[in-house]
């Protein structure tokens, strides 16, 4: 029964990682992927490129691979920049994967719902004298974000999951946790791992549903 | 006086010339109609005349104010675009009300904004808003819709919906209130109550130019029709000049063609 307790103990304590790293991730790839999906629709044409060549890198190449390059590659590389040591420096290159990673998908999902939203919104807001900032953020934006919860859904509840490709840098996350004690000859924890994700996603799934309902008072 | 005056304005898309030699003005409190076939430029027209669309070649004057010459790149700065937009007033064919939004704060909200900018508005925000919303609800109740005030668009009737649209251009107070074909997306059954609201502003000596397919309605509330046809403006007078004795030989195919529709659909 001790031994239960500890285990236990220490999965959430490495469950912990993961949910910093989801937070994290959300935090900044949100903002960044809204920024490049700005760029990808600029009409200064080297930027666009820039950014649509981006993201197809990115979301071209395994988050995997990614999260080896950007932890390696520095050191590989001989740059003068390197992660910092121990696992402060596994987490914080972890997260700069997972943010740029998450952003690029993010930035096709913005950039697909304001395409979306005809045109005439936008000529409507012009003619009452609306700057375009304003028509963004005051007409634009929250028929956007209506169109967008489904998707932008999708990716969350995937990122909660992704979290555990960390451990590919050696991270202590909840599943590299339970594989040493699968190896072990112990293959609960491995089970009560899936028990942590599926709380964590049915949480999410309550708050998205939640947000779908009260943004169900206008129609696009 | 002359509100409006458009001098041989033109408009290309690439080779094909949208607008030629457009040429007319409008007088204060006067309505006018423009008809046309499908494809004539008359919604060019109107985009051109709201900043939608850059002219290519021409001028237009407000109030004796040169606010557009394709001329003169003074004429043109983007930084003062906006505040020359609030001339004119555009109710759209599809209405393009916002959808986030009550049917009050539709009406209120580019206002609300505009005050933003006051010098006084620090100090007066409360009576500002105020004042913005009690005109909002007297436009709404002006086009019958007083009762819904807090409804969202997608709960109203098309009819109602475009009402919403023509109070919600109206509270920008324009000199110039122009309409793309305000009923054509509407049931049949619709189209009246918004053409009611169209003449009531004519009786009211509202300035409008109205691009319609309401030929009945042209004649009865407009004070000058023009007739456009690939791109040019063929005929304009009186609505008995133009419907009862056309000059020009294209107008007349057009008329006869519209009323042989008609006959067809009764
Ligand atoms: N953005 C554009 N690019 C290229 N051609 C255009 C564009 N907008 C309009 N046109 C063309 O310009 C011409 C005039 O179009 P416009 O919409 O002004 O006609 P209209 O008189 O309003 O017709 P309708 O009665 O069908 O509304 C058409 O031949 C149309 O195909
Ligand atoms: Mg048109």
């Amino acid at each position: 029964m001790d031994q239960v307790f500890v285990i236990v103990n220490r999965l959430s304590e490495s469950f912990l990682l993961n949910c910093r790293l989801f937070a994290l991730t959300l935090l900044f790839s949100l903002p960044l992927g809204l920024l490049i999906s700005f760029g990808s629709m600029s009409r200064f044409y080297p930027l666009r490129w820039l950014m649509r060549t981006l993201v197809w890198v990115v979301r071209g190449s395994p988050l995997m691979l990614q999260l080896m390059i950007i932890f390696y590659g520095p050191g590989l590389l001989s740059l003068s920049y390197t992660w910092p040591a121990g696992d402060t420096g596994r987490f914080v290159a972890a997260t700069v994967a997972f943010v740029i990673n998450y952003a690029c998908y993010f930035s096709e999902i913005f950039r697909g719902g304001i395409e979306s939203i005809p045109r005439g919104q936008y000529e409507a807001g012009l003619v009452l004298g609306m700057t375009k900032s304003q028509i963004f953020f005051k007409v634009t934006l929250l028929q956007v974000i209506k169109r967008i919860l489904p998707p932008v859904g999708n990716e969350v509840i995937t990122l909660v999951k992704d979290t555990s490709l960390a451990r590919i840098i050696a991270n202590k996350e909840i599943i590299m946790m339970a594989g040493e004690y699968s190896s072990k000859g112990l293959i609960w924890p491995l089970f009560a791992t899936g028990i942590y994700f599926l709380v964590f996603v049915g949480v999410l799934t309550i708050m998205l549903d939640w947000l779908e309902k009260k943004l169900g008072y206008f129609r696009t | 006086m002359a509100v409006l005056e458009v001098k041989n304005m033109g408009k290309s898309y690439g080779t094909l010339e949208v607008l030629q030699k457009i040429d007319f003005s409008l007088e204060k409190g006067e309505s006018l109609a423009i008809i046309g076939s499908s494809g004539s430029g008359k919604t060019t027209l109107l985009r051109c005349l709201n900043f939608l669309e850059k002219p290519d070649k021409g001028s237009i004057m407000v109030n004796n104010e040169v606010i557009f010459d394709a001329l003169d790149p003074t004429t043109q700065r983007e930084s003062e675009v906006r505040k020359k937009r609030l001339h004119f007033g555009l109710v759209f064919q599809n209405f393009n009300l916002f959808p986030q939004y009550t049917v009050l704060k539709n009406v209120t909200l580019a206002a609300e904004l505009l005050a933003k900018e006051r010098s006084d508005y620090k100090q007066g925000k409360k009576a500002i808003m105020n004042e913005i919303e009690d005109r909002a609800k007297r436009l709404l109740a002006q086009v019958g819709l007083s009762d819904k005030l807090d409804n969202y668009p997608h709960m109203i009737s098309g009819g109602q919906q475009q009402r919403v649209a023509i109070a919600r251009a109206l509270a920008l107070e324009p000199d110039i209130l122009c309409f793309d074909e305000p009923t054509s997306a509407l049931d049949p059954e619709l189209t009246g109550e918004v053409l009611k609201v169209i003449r009531n502003l004519a009786d009211e000596n509202t300035t409008m130019i109205i691009v319609t397919h309401e030929m009945d309605f042209a004649r009865d509330v407009a004070d000058r029709v023009i007739f456009m046809d690939e791109g040019v403006i063929v005929e304009q007078g009186s609505p008995q000049e133009v419907f009862d004795n056309p000059r020009e030989e294209r107008t007349k195919q057009f008329l006869y063609r519209y009323k042989k529709d008609k006959d067809h659909s009764l």
